[in-house]
């Protein structure tokens, strides 16, 4: 689904190199986790797979189902079956959040070459989606993430997912920020999209969300490299020792 | 109805108004470039209103040669007009068609109108030529008189020059509550290329009137409303300022609002080489709210100018001003608005807002946002912003898969929506949220 082959890239700005080379195969239908410090890529590699300006990529390839997708424009990633869940959901006063879901979901499927879904019947896919995410009515009724709580920002995130179906969706930190109650929330939605045909990245500081949504793999990330892949056991040994006994493994 | 008219009003209707108005532009002149007022517009292309050849002899007169002289401008060909492939956008004709309302069609040669086509559920109309005729005498009382409170500590001269000589308005006296709001389609004449217009409207207490005013009656043109609501009385207004390219537009409003009454005005502009828009509403009794909005979207050659000036004079009186225009390819935009509360206009609760989107920088939005507070016990605020589209909020859409170009075209329009939420009828502003959007899927760079 999703291949990383000695990626690196810096800041525009600074060219301050972020990421080191760094490789990643995810295959159809699995998850992955991505684990690291502070400052160790995590974001940047979101940022740098999703498309966001202000991120140079000097050298590696990343493809999606065989596809080249550094090229591409954010929009026509997200065509390929990308998905970025943010980690700061964007605030859009002026935007009502059903107009911008169907506005999405009817751009992709034209891009796809889709006929477009009416108003009626994108108001029954998005009442069954919204149920089974515990979104409420008045969420879809208020402008995009606008004065949404933390847990209902990234509610509205995964509902998104539901209802636009990417192949591969990269989930930015959605557990920072959380209380438990939302973080079993969010990753009950998580697992009820989980299936073939569909990849997840989890991208986290902490190993608590991965307590709700039990990885295939996990990766150590550290100064823009993966350190260290295993099992969900790898997880719980970061969470033991630190980031920084891997760092001085890895020196 | 006119129990309560001057006698001497009703033997000389509107000579008065306009002798004093014509003294008014012989002793204060039309607006020069650099003058304070005209800060950041040039009036050159409005001002230049010939003077009647052999003096004044009412309504006539001058702009009628002016007019015919004029011919070079009488360029609408260049209108914004859609092409098939871009959708449907409304068209001014059906723009409000989903509201049932009455419709006027006005334009500069208007001599009479259908009394089947602008019934009044309480009240009644005529139009301005008619206001010679006693029953009619009423409009004098207001004729000039909100003009002429205006023309201190700044001279509008442009206004003053309306009330001289304008022929063409409509006049609309509300004495109890109306529903179905009014709307004055504007039609240009053939060879009509400057028109002046003025409007009376005048609200009894408790009485009510919503006018919305589409089309376009000339190239070029001046135009005044003056609206005097009495206690308790409330006036809706919104007017459509599109699509011409080469519209050159002055247009004043006066407003005068007695206790708890409420008046709310809203303007869209779509294009126009020079637009000014002049908004003067003064709060005279207790507990009255005013609230001024408008938004505006140009592309090229467009110049568009809001100048506000509210007045508190009375306590406890609320009023808003926001104003936002979305501008691009070297399209320039200017906001100057001011809150003057007087002493004892004690409560007062004042707001103004202008913001300008910059959608390349080639652009320019100038303001000048002014507070003269002689009260203590007031709440005013203003703000003032400029800027382009949030990267932040352009990449969340992009990243679900919305083109660069239609993701800046929500944001633009999600900027409008803060000034198309002052208009009070939701019918209103869905059509004209529509139209906005038509608009900015036409102009793509």
């Amino acid at each position: 689904m999703l291949r990383i082959s000695n990626l690196h890239a810096a800041l525009e700005d600074e060219m301050k190199p972020i990421l080191n080379g760094l490789d990643l195969c995810v295959k159809d239908g699995e998850v992955h986790a991505i684990m690291g410090p502070n400052g160790s890529g995590k974001s940047t590699l979101s940022y740098v797979l999703s498309g966001r300006e202000g991120y140079v990529v000097t050298g590696g390839q990343v493809e999606l189902d065989g596809r080249d997708i550094l090229e591409m424009e954010p929009e026509e990633r997200a065509v390929a079956g990308l998905f970025l869940a943010f980690q700061y959901p964007v605030e859009i006063p002026g935007v009502g959040n059903m107009t911008f879901m169907r506005t999405a979901l009817n751009a992709l499927r034209k891009a796809r070459g889709l006929p477009e879904r009416s108003a009626a019947e994108f108001l029954r896919l998005v009442r069954s989606k919204a149920k089974q995410l515990h979104v409420s009515p008045d969420m879809l009724k208020r402008p995009v993430n606008y004065g949404f709580s933390g847990g209902e920002k990234k509610r509205n995130e995964i509902l998104q997912m539901a209802i636009l179906e990417p192949k591969m969706c990269i989930l930015d930190e959605t557990d920072s920020g959380l209380d438990i109650d939302a973080v079993r929330q969010v990753a009950a939605g998580v697992n009820s999209l989980r299936g073939p045909g569909r990849s997840i990245l989890l991208i986290t500081h902490y190993q608590r969300l991965l307590n709700y949504v039990e990885p295939d793999v996990v990766h150590i990330l550290v100064d823009g490299r993966i350190v260290e892949t295993g099992g969900p056991e790898l997880a719980l040994k970061v969470e033991d020792t630190g980031y920084n006994a891997l760092q001085a493994c890895e020196a | 109805m006119n129990s309560s008219t001057s006698p001497l009003a009703s033997e000389v209707p509107l000579a008065t108004a306009r002798n004093r108005a014509a003294a008014f532009v012989a002793q204060a002149g039309y607006p020069k470039r650099g003058q304070e007022y005209w800060k950041f517009t040039d009036p050159s292309p409005l001002n230049s209103i010939r003077e009647p050849v052999e003096g004044f002899n009412g309504p006539g007169g001058g702009m009628r040669q002016d007019a015919s002289s004029r011919g070079e401008r009488n360029r609408h060909k260049t209108s914004d007009q859609p092409t098939p492939q871009q959708g449907a956008p409304l068209s001014p004709l059906s723009l409000f068609s989903a509201i049932d309302r009455s419709i006027i069609d006005v334009s500069g040669k208007l001599t009479a109108i259908d009394p089947s086509r602008c019934q009044i559920e309480n009240g009644s109309v005529c139009i301005l030529r008619q206001a010679d005729l006693p029953e009619h005498s009423w409009v004098s009382q207001t004729y000039g008189v909100l003009e002429l409170e205006a023309q201190s500590p700044v001279p509008r001269t442009l206004a003053s020059a309306n009330t001289w000589l304008a022929e063409t308005g409509i006049c609309i006296w509300a004495n109890g509550q109306n529903s179905r709001p009014i709307e004055l389609r504007y039609r240009t004449s053939p060879g009509e290329t400057d028109v002046l217009i003025h409007h009376v409207f005048r609200i009894d207490a408790g009485a009510s009137l919503t006018v919305m005013e589409t089309g376009t009656p000339a190239s070029r043109i001046n135009k005044v409303i003056e609206v005097e609501i009495d206690d308790g009385g409330e006036f809706n207004h919104v007017q459509v300022q599109g699509r011409e390219h080469d519209r050159v537009s002055s247009g004043h409003i006066f407003a005068r609002l007695g206790s708890e009454s409420v008046f709310r005005s809203f303007t869209l502009t779509a294009n126009g080489s020079m637009t000014r828009n002049e908004c003067v509403v003064t709060l005279a009794g207790d507990r009255a709210s005013a609230h001024v909005a408008g938004a505006a979207v140009g592309d090229r050659d467009f110049h568009h100018d809001d100048t506000v000036f509210v007045t508190h004079a009375g306590q406890d009186c609320e009023s808003r001003q926001v104003f936002k225009k979305v501008l691009r390819n070297g399209a320039v935009g200017v906001f100057q608005g001011k809150i003057l509360v007087k002493p004892g206009a004690q409560k007062t609760d004042g707001y103004q807002l202008s913001q300008g989107l910059l959608l390349d920088e080639l652009c320019q939005f100038l303001a000048k946002p002014e507070l003269e507070i002689y009260a203590d016990d007031v709440v005013c605020s203003h703000g003032s912003t400029c800027g382009t589209v949030d990267t932040d909020a352009l990449f969340y859409l992009r990243s679900r898969g919305i083109t660069e170009t239609h993701a800046q075209d929500i944001l633009a329009l999600a900027f409008l929506m803060q000034a198309l939420d002052e208009i009070a009828d939701p019918r209103i502003s869905d059509a004209l949220r529509e139209l906005l959007a038509n608009w900015l899927a036409r102009h793509h760079q």
